[in-house]
């Protein structure tokens, strides 16, 4: 391949995944323009918690608990060596409350909920139901797009939350029941070290920003899908590896803001 | 107003990113008459539908609706004239997460603040028109594909529409769904006193019930006329899409190099590894 | 899956999620004891505060009375400069003895009140006078290895 050749190419790369982030941020823009009618009307939305937020709960409670499980057993492996196995309580509660329980629960929450958003609404538009509901006067964006992600940016916080309280418990029940940490100086220490507004506001804020781009990229990934079954899958995919990556760098830039300087 | 012709085109052009898909059509669509527009796949058909609609703008030229400029509306007024058309795509579009009752009243949710009984007897209403007013608890995966295109007609006139554009309204149906809905077109037309648009290639039905075709080839309308001047038509091209024969304007062959030539090469591609 | 049915999980779920926060904020967090509601203000001099940190707490006898408001380095002196946000309910004899502790050998570094014997009371803005500053680890090795190897000398003779 000639070099010319290549240098076209990477560019038309690069300007077609800048005509798509241009065109994803005017659609967020109409999104959140047209949200009257999902907050209005607010069983649309509700309805869509429903669909998002209800069904991943499965995932969510057990994965917070194996998560939390798992931070016990290792945490108490790595502290008992310095001899302050007290502090298990601490670790657990930090890691989750500030890290994992956020950035897993996001990316548990793009491939359960993420990708049904992307399928459901792909699938809309390759049958037509998007243009039909254009052609009754009913704008598909206020009535299909903004109920589905404003459901996602309230649902994301309560799973990140549900998720980090069941890692704590899987935390207690490792370290406190099985090994035999002491239960008082478990709580009480993790109580002095966890600060309410620096790690557990800290933590719903970035839960919130995953939330609304989880819930950004699935619908725009579902309104942008070729209408068929080969688009469909492709968008499906594409949301999941898109949210994960944004969710990872999101996660870091606010991180960088939030703890800087101590 | 009342003299405006429900739809009227004039010098339409339109192209997709320089690709010109329809070229000078003109258009008149009489109140209270079913027009056809046929043509082979691709020819712009159903382009022609979504700039009626107002989903696409015209490259130049104009779409009147019952006199308005459709392209120069804003968003509000497209929307109000939108209300008063109706549409039934290929498959029906029905949507997917509401019953049959929910489809067809889901305009008159949207659009009207009536109380839930009315709404209750004129879904009912509709649905009846149809035939389908049994059905009207079932969900769209339940329904056989002449079933969902009849509830999605009863969905298209919930508002008393003065146009129904039908998007190939037959396409995929066994011979006795074709005929029903075939029926259900004109007698719809005929009763509410309203005009419509079948977008369709299929002759022998379209022809049964339409007062008039335009026939479209290459995005530009190449014959006109009620269904008896098609049907004498000596232009060689809508005869063999009349009578469907295979070999003609249209070829059968997709443009190639002369066959000899072709064969006294060497094949150019390998076989592909995974084969 | 009728509306109410619908309505029911969301508002299930919406609780749960509710619950797991306030979990969060009252039983793995300290929402309950940090905020010490009514505050005022006192102030300390230290030469070296080590690594405390802003919201640190401020122990005296063990339970804590206030925390670190705010650390600024003074250029008039080179000392540092600490604001305290006692808690209302508590008063100090103005001799009371301010000092920079690490609770256990790697843990967090607090504030320290040593009440004195003085009857009159700190105020609002006032400045704590008698400070002692963090101990660093290294000054206390390098201190404890001279004195052993000044011991070392005068037993040598």
């Amino acid at each position: 391949m000639k070099a010319t050749d290549l240098l076209r190419r990477l560019g038309h790369f690069v300007t077609d995944r800048l005509w798509r982030l241009g065109f994803a941020s005017r659609f967020l823009m109409m999104t959140v323009l047209y949200s009257g009618t999902a907050l209005r009307r607010l069983h649309l939305t509700i309805r869509e918690v429903y669909f998002t937020g209800v069904l991943s709960l499965i995932i969510i409670l057990v994965s917070g608990l194996f998560v939390g499980m798992v931070l016990g057993l290792q945490g108490y492996d790595t502290l008992q060596r310095y001899g302050s196995s007290e502090a298990l309580g601490v670790l657990v509660a930090l890691s989750l409350v500030r890290e994992l329980g956020p950035v897993v629960a996001a990316l548990l929450f793009a491939s359960r909920a993420g990708s049904a958003i992307t399928a459901e609404i792909g699938l809309m538009k390759a049958t037509e139901q998007l243009s039909a509901m254009e052609m009754m006067a009913v704008n598909p964006i206020a009535r299909v797009i903004a109920p589905r992600f404003w459901a996602g940016v309230v649902s994301m916080p309560l799973l990140a939350a549900l998720f980090s309280a069941m890692g704590i418990f899987g935390g207690y029940l490792v370290g406190v029941q099985l090994i035999g940490v002491d239960a008082g100086s478990f709580w009480s220490q993790m109580q002095a070290a966890v600060d309410f507004r620096q790690d557990i506001m800290n933590g719903v804020i970035k839960s919130v920003v995953f939330g609304a781009i989880i819930s950004w990229i699935a619908v725009f990934e579902g309104y942008d899908a070729e209408p068929t079954a080969e688009g469909v899958s492709g968008a499906t995919t594409r949301t999941v590896v898109t949210s994960s990556l944004a969710i990872l760098a999101a996660d870091f830039v606010l991180t960088a803001f939030m703890f800087r300087g101590e | 107003m009342t003299a405006d012709p429900p739809v009227l085109i004039r010098d339409l052009n339109f192209a997709y990113d320089r690709r010109p898909v329809l070229t000078g059509i003109n258009m008149t669509i009489p109140r209270g008459a079913v027009v056809a527009i046929m043509g082979l796949s691709g020819c712009g058909k159903t382009t022609t539908l979504r700039l009626i609609g107002g989903q696409l703008k015209p490259t130049s030229g104009e779409v009147r609706v019952a006199g308005q400029v459709v392209h120069e509306l804003d968003d509000a007024g497209l929307y109000a004239l939108r209300r008063r058309m109706g549409m039934l795509f290929q498959f029906g579009a029905l949507f997917t997460d509401l019953s049959v009752f929910d489809n067809v009243a889901f305009q008159l949710r949207e659009h009207t603040d009536l109380p839930e009984d009315m709404i209750h007897d004129l879904v009912l209403m509709k649905l009846n028109a149809v035939g389908l007013r049994g059905a009207h608890r079932l969900m769209p995966s339940e329904l056989s594909g002449g079933m969902a295109r009849r509830v999605a007609l009863a969905r298209a006139i919930a508002l008393d529409p003065l146009l129904i554009m039908y998007d190939e309204p037959f396409a995929g149906l066994d011979p006795i769904s074709l005929s029903i809905i075939g029926e259900l077109i004109r007698k719809l037309n005929d009763a509410l006193g309203i005009s419509s648009i079948v977008v369709t290639h299929d002759i022998q039905e379209s022809l049964k019930i339409v007062d008039y075709v335009y026939f479209m080839a290459d995005g530009k309308v190449v014959a006109e006329g009620t269904p008896e001047d098609i049907r004498n038509s000596r232009e060689p091209f809508v005869h063999q899409f009349i009578w469907g024969e295979p070999d003609g304007p249209v070829n059968f062959h997709y443009p190639a190099r002369p066959y000899g030539e072709e064969l006294m090469e060497q094949p150019s591609r390998p076989r592909p590894w995974w084969t | 899956m009728n509306r109410a049915a619908i309505d029911l999980w969301v508002g299930i779920f919406v609780a749960l999620g509710l619950g797991a926060l306030l979990f969060l904020a009252l039983k793995a967090g300290n929402l309950t004891a940090t905020d010490v509601g009514e505050t005022y203000a006192l102030q300390a001099r230290f030469d070296n505060i080590g690594g405390l940190k802003v919201r640190a707490p401020v122990k005296s006898a063990g339970v804590v009375v206030g925390r670190v408001g705010e650390i600024r380095f003074d250029t008039e002196t080179y000392t540092a400069l600490v604001g305290l946000n006692i808690d209302k309910r508590y008063r100090f004899p103005r001799d009371t003895f301010a000092t920079i502790n690490t609770s256990g050998l790697l843990g967090e570094q607090y504030v320290g009140f040593e009440p004195g014997g003085d009857s009159e009371m700190l105020k609002p803005g006032d400045m704590v006078k008698k400070t002692q500053s963090a101990m660093v680890l290294e000054k206390l090795i390098s201190q404890f290895m001279f004195n052993k190897a000044s011991e070392d000398d005068s037993s040598k003779k």
